[in-house]
């Protein structure tokens, strides 16, 4: 069953400015599902519809079957959100604020409070249950927005870039976290700029560039698309410059580091061998990006930014 | 249907929580400026009127003071809370949730009337430091105390939905409000005023509102206290509906 259904969707603002250029994509119940794209590329607005806080121009949109123009309430029941920009109630409790959006989703207050707790808990604010959200540092209210996206239990959770200025820390229990709950059967869609975790998180991604999806597939045969990957070797003695290697292109971007550039049929064999026997020891290596960071460039032809 | 009544109580609770919660700022203020009201024109200045329509001075302007004090009061806990939660962004958990426009108009409205029932009984409990009251209607005092808080708390939940900026608040209030409540005979009876200032005021719906809280304490109105009463609900209508519309629009809160 599809947990989201897009067809056609448009969305031109006031300002005459056009976010969604007619945008098709389907996200099947289970997914965990990237949806990436340089800063404008319709991303956040694309969010903004399925949650009814942007109003579409144009299109359709099918949650769990639930036609939004029809269904609204019930598609709405079936939605979790955290979104980019921070928009909790500041003055009010954390505790409050979970057992209040429980309510809003219909949940009786006694199961409210109940979920509050396990949420908290969970996203280990417990703590902090009784401190006002004002108090709480970045990387916190970043995980009450998570905790409150969940207290409704949504079999669709929508996350517009959630480890957006948060520690490594918090990043990666945020990851395992994610994990869990997709493993556990809610399917997630998530918009990030940090492509290595949509590589490491996400099982499908589609890109979206100026408004159009320029790529929709499997994470796996989306990273075979990639053509090229570099690499850096940091070696043991510093050299004059880069050494040349047949089938590769290479270069010193310091003494003690060599950039290669490895096409996919390739391998790296080959460019280890003949370090060898030139006497070049290698001592570790490393992808300059992430791959799914190259195929983005690749196909966007621009960077990756730091909010949309 | 369940939803909607569990996330209309969500909602009213934790607006009249907000009232309770804040009591310094929701509740003391206007204690302490009716306080003033009372001193200055009921003992000093009232002391000099002598009898208006029949009553001490004190007597008849504490009906009207009363409702001053519900009709800023329950315009500003709407039109504060709701353009907070815009500015802050948390109108967001409102809007992604299920709750319909519907719930959402009735959740701010009860906040609202919530302070303006609240203020109305520290104003009533002050009066009666300075002079008896005896209220005739008590029933209708209820009545018009809830509908009029109704009817401003509506109108400052429009006044948010469309608010851009802190100004946007600031301006009904100060140009609109303030001098439609002085102007609506909380201190004297329109009948003192000439001819054109008297015909002129009747178009002033808190004339009617004022009158309605008057006659129902002490039994003396300038106008119909039927057509008082009526306008009020047709003003509660009007503007109940309009702020539904509106919602469901998404003027103001949705791209």
């Amino acid at each position: 069953m599809h947990a989201l259904s897009i067809k056609d969707l448009s969305k031109k603002y006031k300002s005459g400015v056009e976010a969604l250029k007619s945008v098709s994509f389907d996200v099947q119940e289970g997914d965990f599902f990237a949806l990436l794209g340089p800063n404008g590329a319709g991303k956040t607005t694309a969010i903004g519809i399925i949650t009814s806080l942007v109003n579409k121009s144009s299109g359709s949109i099918e949650v769990f079957g639930h036609d939004l123009d029809k269904e609204l309430a019930k598609a709405k029941s079936c939605i979790g959100v955290v979104p980019q920009e921070v928009n909790l109630n500041l003055f009010d409790y954390n505790f409050n604020i979970l057992v209040n959006q429980a309510g809003f989703y219909g949940i009786p207050r006694s199961e409210g409070k109940k979920r509050a707790e396990q949420y908290l808990k969970q996203m280990q604010l417990w703590q902090k249950r009784k401190t006002n959200a004002r108090s709480l540092s970045g990387g916190m209210k970043r995980r009450l927005m998570v905790a409150r996206a969940l207290v409704n239990r949504p079999k669709l959770l929508l996350l517009d870039e959630p480890t957006a200025g948060v520690d490594i820390e918090t990043r990666r229990m945020m990851w395992d976290f994610l994990r869990d709950l997709n493993a556990n059967g809610t399917t997630i869609i998530l918009t990030t700029h940090y492509l290595e975790e949509a590589e490491q998180l996400c099982n499908k991604v589609a890109i979206i560039d100026e408004g159009k999806i320029i790529e929709n597939d499997s994470m796996h045969n989306v990273l075979k698309k990639l053509k090229t990957e570099v690499f850096i070797l940091n070696t043991e003695k510093p050299l004059d410059k880069a050494p040349e290697i047949d089938g590769y292109t290479t270069a010193l971007k310091s003494p003690q580091e060599i950039e290669i550039t490895v096409s996919q049929e390739q391998g790296v064999n080959d460019a280890f061998s003949t370090l060898q026997t030139s006497g070049v020891k290698v001592l570790s290596m490393r992808n300059k990006n992430s791959r799914l960071e190259e195929l983005f460039l690749d196909l966007t032809k621009g960077q990756p930014g730091e909010g949309e | 249907m369940r939803i909607q009544l569990i996330g209309t109580i969500a909602l009213v609770r934790k607006e009249t929580g907000r009232v309770l919660r804040i009591w310094v700022q929701t509740l003391i203020p206007p204690g302490i400026t009716m306080s003033l009201y009372f001193i200055i024109f009921g003992t000093l200045i009232g002391k000099r009127i002598g009898e208006m329509e029949g009553f001490p001075y004190m007597e008849y302007i504490a009906p009207g003071l009363v409702m001053m004090s519900v009709i800023t009061n329950s315009y500003g806990n709407v039109v504060g809370s709701f353009f907070n939660a815009k500015i802050q962004g948390h109108i967001e958990e409102l809007l992604v949730s299920p709750l319909s426009e519907v719930s959402i108009v009735i959740g701010y409205l009860a906040g609202g009337i919530i302070r303006g029932l609240a203020v109305a009984t520290v104003v009533t409990f002050i009066a009666l430091f300075f002079t008896q009251i005896n209220i005739k209607h008590p029933l209708m005092t209820l009545f018009v105390i809830i509908m009029t808080a109704g009817v401003f708390s509506l109108a400052g939940l429009i006044n948010a939905i469309f608010a851009k900026k802190f100004d946007d608040i600031a301006v009904i209030p100060s140009f609109v409000l303030a001098p439609l409540t002085y102007l609506g005979g909380v201190f004297y009876t329109v009948s003192l005023l000439p001819e054109f200032w008297q015909t002129l005021s009747r178009f002033n719906p808190i004339l009617y509102m004022i009158n309605s809280m008057r006659y129902s304490v002490i039994g003396i109105s300038d106008v119909s206290i039927q057509n008082a009463l009526m306008m009020i609900v047709v003003f509660f209508i009007l503007l109940f509906s309009s702020a539904v519309i509106l919602l469901k629009k998404g003027i103001g809160i949705r791209q």
